[in-house]
């Protein structure tokens, strides 16, 4: 066989950002397709979308969808699915109303013992596909029937109001600390009133962060001649995230500003995220996804990581489902209904592959949110759910199309 | 006497390799050809020619059968003419009736409507003429390989077969099951029924066949005629082998010391069938700097006996015992096997060698991702550094540790999996088949490799079906066949005939045993 031809990068004479944008093109395609969307209907609503009570709203809307795409993430490129989330989420959104009203638990109890029951009924989920061998679109299909039967068991066809102490984990608000509720430092009037100072630190601070984070990784890789993006793309989204962060801050400091379900968000993602990049746990689910035989050859215990990537389902699962019941202000028998498959298409438009091994914390997150700002812009335009539906389903087909196109030219 | 198929001046490249040079191929009508030749030789590709999977144009040269020249664009062609292969592996639908795996894509139906009726008796005719008793509805799950073997040579005859093909018929066949099968052949020559005949049991060919054409390089070396001269088997595999060995492989000096890794009486039972012994009381050693070569023909147990030996990779019902240093150890999973210092660089790289979407980089670090990382969390730097030093060192020729192994050439990705398990510093290393479907120069590196290897002091042991690569590289070999080590020898004392006639004695003292 001969060599297959490829320009090294020593003779290569100083990196082309251009080439380079062709080459990575599946990376940043889909920030590009959020940012289009987020443009035509930022248009199309006459700026309704960037209002900050509607920016909070998408926010709060789409939490618990980001937060089970970070699981279920990990399950694709594992080579797995999950039908159950939806349900499995409804059922313990009930389980923790049920624990916290007529068994009058304390929140904070009802709350953990609800992220436990979410990890043993993703481990015996996941001890059926891993161990058993059972696929796991049959272990999770018969886990959807029985979590939503669990559910209305449960509920009866009552729903139960959550506590309001609980309903913040949604619906609540990060305190402005340095603004009215503590220091009390305020800014000029032309902020507007009640300018929630904290969150435009907090804003700042977290660009700075990721600007110097990514100064860093760029001196690092310079500093052992490896690959590094070239200086025009690095300037622009450096730029771009500032931009995203600080206007975002800003619309929501002159509303209410950062809900609590936005730090959990945050952290979560940036915890998954370098869990799936940085930590060999994560290298290894990809290499279970890429070829289970040869990763298995190479001394893995694949077994144990598919029953842990379960485990991690189940528990983000329950979290979800808590707050999905607290946005709700009640655990209804309803609950939960078709989530599953957002989360599943998130992962899907954010440029996971059916075959695993191939997927990105970050893309998942962004596919959640091209979701979200359509259901949440096309409602703004009055469009019915029943279209809302069409368009979502071809939107799906489309992004998944064009990964493949993508792939085939590569 | 008619030729039924002439082959002429067939010449097919690869790219960068010519798998078939000027070759020159002919059948008589009603005869039985056997072809013979070592791996590698150009026998597959030879057949892929005529039954048009590589299609017309795509090689040189000139097919004539029934004296008219054919242009195959498919196998559809070639089938349409009465030309049918039966391949080693066997193309049949477990699940689906021998009735419906004989007529599958040739139906007996009207408008899509399957008469199953005709189906039925049309198979039992069939069945009937290749000697099988099962019935028609008999799904072939349920029947042994020797009788699927016998299905597809019905499902050959059901359309209208001119010259069949044979690849390796009986290389996964018992004794009785082999002489039936030949004896339908000749069964065949007598209704005028020409086939090919692919083999490397040597004796059984020179039992049937009427000429015999041997391969070797690419090139027809020689066609021996029964009826001229008695075929004789040593003539056969000086032919086959027959060729220079001039420097294909770097010199080295072995510096040899202790044994180091070795296993006794270890016998593996079938991965599937638990009655089936696959390994029989198999015992070998393999010191410090010494490279040993496991030799024999494909299906003789070499890989099963690896991959047992690797963490029980392969099959059930495993006994015997492992040492090393002397001292016996747990090698009972592939975790405890790597911690024992033993590496697997398997012989299939694509499907269990490597994770083909992902780049140089991780595949490097894979079996040894600790090495890179503090709890947990991996260094990204360091990782970076120990693939450049793989790729530098192995020369790996990629666009950067970042480039998908599934870019890569043969050679390379076989470079890839060799760094992988140099990662994890092994001191006992199996390659299985380390040069199989990589062009020469890279093979010269991958043995440049296994040398400076053996030069640290590890113990190599390497599988090989190319027995020139095998004296080429060891320094002592074992003949496997069927299961079993039949024979031990010095490189000094090895020849290829002295292999050959090890395994070949062998099969016959089986088959005596088992008349």
């Amino acid at each position: 066989m001969t060599e297959i031809t490829i320009p090294t990068d020593r003779n290569a004479a100083g990196p082309s950002w251009t080439h380079y944008l062709r080459t990575h093109v599946r990376q940043y395609g889909m920030l590009l397709a959020l940012l289009v969307i987020m443009a035509f209907f930022g248009f199309a609503t006459d700026g309704i979308l960037f209002k900050p009570v509607n920016l909070t709203n998408v926010i709060s809307q789409n939490s618990y969808i980001v937060i089970m795409s970070l699981g279920m993430l990990l399950i694709i490129v594992a080579g797995h699915i999950d039908l159950s989330v939806g349900f499995l989420s409804g059922f313990v959104g009930a389980l923790a109303a049920t624990m916290m009203v007529p068994w009058s638990l304390h929140p904070a109890l009802a709350f953990l013992l609800c992220l436990v029951a979410g990890g043993a009924i993703g481990a015996i989920q996941g001890y059926f596909v891993a161990y058993q061998k059972i696929p796991s679109f049959i272990v999770t299909l018969a886990g959807m029937l029985v979590f939503r039967g669990l559910m209305i068991a449960l509920l009866g066809s009552m729903s139960i109001r959550i506590p309001e102490g609980f309903q913040r984990i949604s619906n609540g608000f990060l305190p402005d600390f340095i603004g009215k509720d503590g220091l009390g430092l305020t800014l000029p009037e032309i902020f507007g009133p009640n300018f929630h100072v904290t969150t435009m630190l907090v804003g700042i601070a977290l660009a700075a962060f990721l600007v110097w984070l990514n100064l860093r990784n760029r001196a690092e890789q310079r500093a052992h001649g490896m690959e590094e993006e070239p200086a025009p793309i690095f300037v622009t989204k450096n730029i771009l995230v500032v931009a995203a962060i600080v206007s975002l801050c800003w619309a929501l400091a002159t509303y209410r500003g950062i809900l609590n379900v936005l730090v959990i968000m945050g952290v979560l993602i940036a915890f998954y995220s370098f869990v799936a990049t940085r930590t060999t746990i994560g290298r290894r689910i990809y290499a279970l996804g890429g070829n289970e035989k040869a990763t298995k050859l190479s001394g893995i215990n694949t077994e144990r990581l598919v029953f842990y990537t379960f485990i991690n389902m189940g528990v983000l699962s329950a979290l979800a489902g808590m707050i999905y019941a607290a946005r709700l202000t009640s655990a209804t028998p309803k609950a939960g209904q078709g989530l599953e498959l957002d989360v599943i298409a998130a992962c899907f438009i954010g440029g996971a592959s059916a075959y695993g091994g191939v997927g990105t914390v970050v893309g998942a997150v962004i596919g959640a949110f091209i979701m979200g700002v359509m259901n949440n812009g096309m409602s703004i335009l009055g469009i019915g759910i029943d279209y809302q539906q069409v368009i979502k389903g071809l939107v799906l087909l489309a992004a998944v199309c064009l990964d493949v196109y993508y792939k085939n030219k590569s | 006497m008619d030729n039924i198929l002439e082959m002429r001046g067939i010449t097919k490249e690869f790219p960068g390799v010519k798998a078939l040079s000027d070759v020159n191929l002919t059948v008589r009508q009603g005869e039985i050809l056997g072809l013979v030749g070592e791996n590698g030789a150009g026998k597959s590709t030879l057949m892929k020619v005529l039954s048009g999977v590589y299609p017309h144009g795509s090689y040189a040269g000139e097919i004539h059968f029934e004296g008219q020249e054919c242009r195959f664009r498919g196998i559809h062609d070639s089938e349409k003419l009465g030309i049918i292969i039966i391949h080693q592996e066997l193309a049949l639908v477990p699940q689906l009736s021998i009735a419906e795996n004989i007529f599958l894509g040739n139906e007996t139906a009207n408008r899509g409507v399957i008469s199953w009726s005709t189906a039925f008796s049309r198979t039992r005719e069939l069945l009937k003429l290749v000697g099988l008793k099962d019935g028609p509805e008999t799904l072939i799950t349920n029947i042994g390989v020797g009788k699927q073997q016998l299905v597809e040579i019905a499902k050959a005859l059901s359309k209208k077969v001119k010259l069949l093909i044979l690849d390796e018929p009986t290389a996964s066949l018992n004794e009785s099951d082999s002489d039936a099968l030949l004896a339908l052949l000749i069964e065949f020559k007598k209704r005028g029924i020409a086939s090919v005949l692919i083999s490397h049991k040597l004796n059984e060919i020179s039992k049937v066949a009427d000429r015999i054409t041997v391969l070797r390089d690419g090139q027809t070396v020689a066609t021996m005629d029964s009826t001229v001269e008695p075929l004789s088997e040593a003539k056969i595999i000086r032919h086959m082998v027959g060729r220079e060995m001039s420097d294909r492989f770097p010199k080295r000096v072995p510096k040899v010391g202790d044994v180091i890794f070795g296993v006794r009486d270890w016998t593996v039972h079938h991965h599937l069938h638990p009655d089936r012994v696959m390994i029989d009381r198999v015992s070998m050693n393999v010191r410090a700097g010494e490279v040993v070569g496991i030799a024999g023909l494909m299906g003789a147990g070499r890989t099963e006996f690896a991959m047992s030996v690797f963490g029980r990779s392969y099959g059930q019902k495993i006994s015997g015992t492992a040492l090393v240093d002397g001292r016996e150890v747990d090698i009972s999973t592939i975790p405890k096997a790597l911690d024992a210092g033993l590496a697997y660089v398997t012989e299939d790289r694509k499907q269990l060698g490597l994770v083909l979407e992902e780049p140089v980089k991780t595949n490097v670090t894979l079996a040894n991702l600790k090495a890179v990382s503090k709890v947990t969390v991996i260094d990204d730097i360091k990782e970076q550094k120990v693939a450049s030093r793989f790729r530098d060192s192995l020369g790996i020729r990629s666009s950067g540790i970042y480039q998908k192994v599934g870019q890569l050439s043969g050679g390379n990705q076989q470079k890839v999996v060799l760094s992988k398990w140099l990662f994890s510093e092994p001191r006992i290393l199996i390659l299985d088949e380390p040069t199989r479907g990589i062009d020469v120069g890279a093979k010269y590196e991958i043995y440049k490799i296994i040398n400076a290897l053996a030069d640290e002091g590890k113990a190599v042991i390497v599988i090989s079906s190319e027995m020139p690569e095998v004296l080429g590289i060891c320094d002592r070999i074992y003949v496997m066949n069927e299961g079993e080590f039949v024979a031990e020898m010095p490189v000094a004392e090895a020849s290829q005939e002295k292999i050959m006639t090890a395994i070949i004695r062998h099969g016959q003292l089986q088959d005596a045993g088992a008349a």
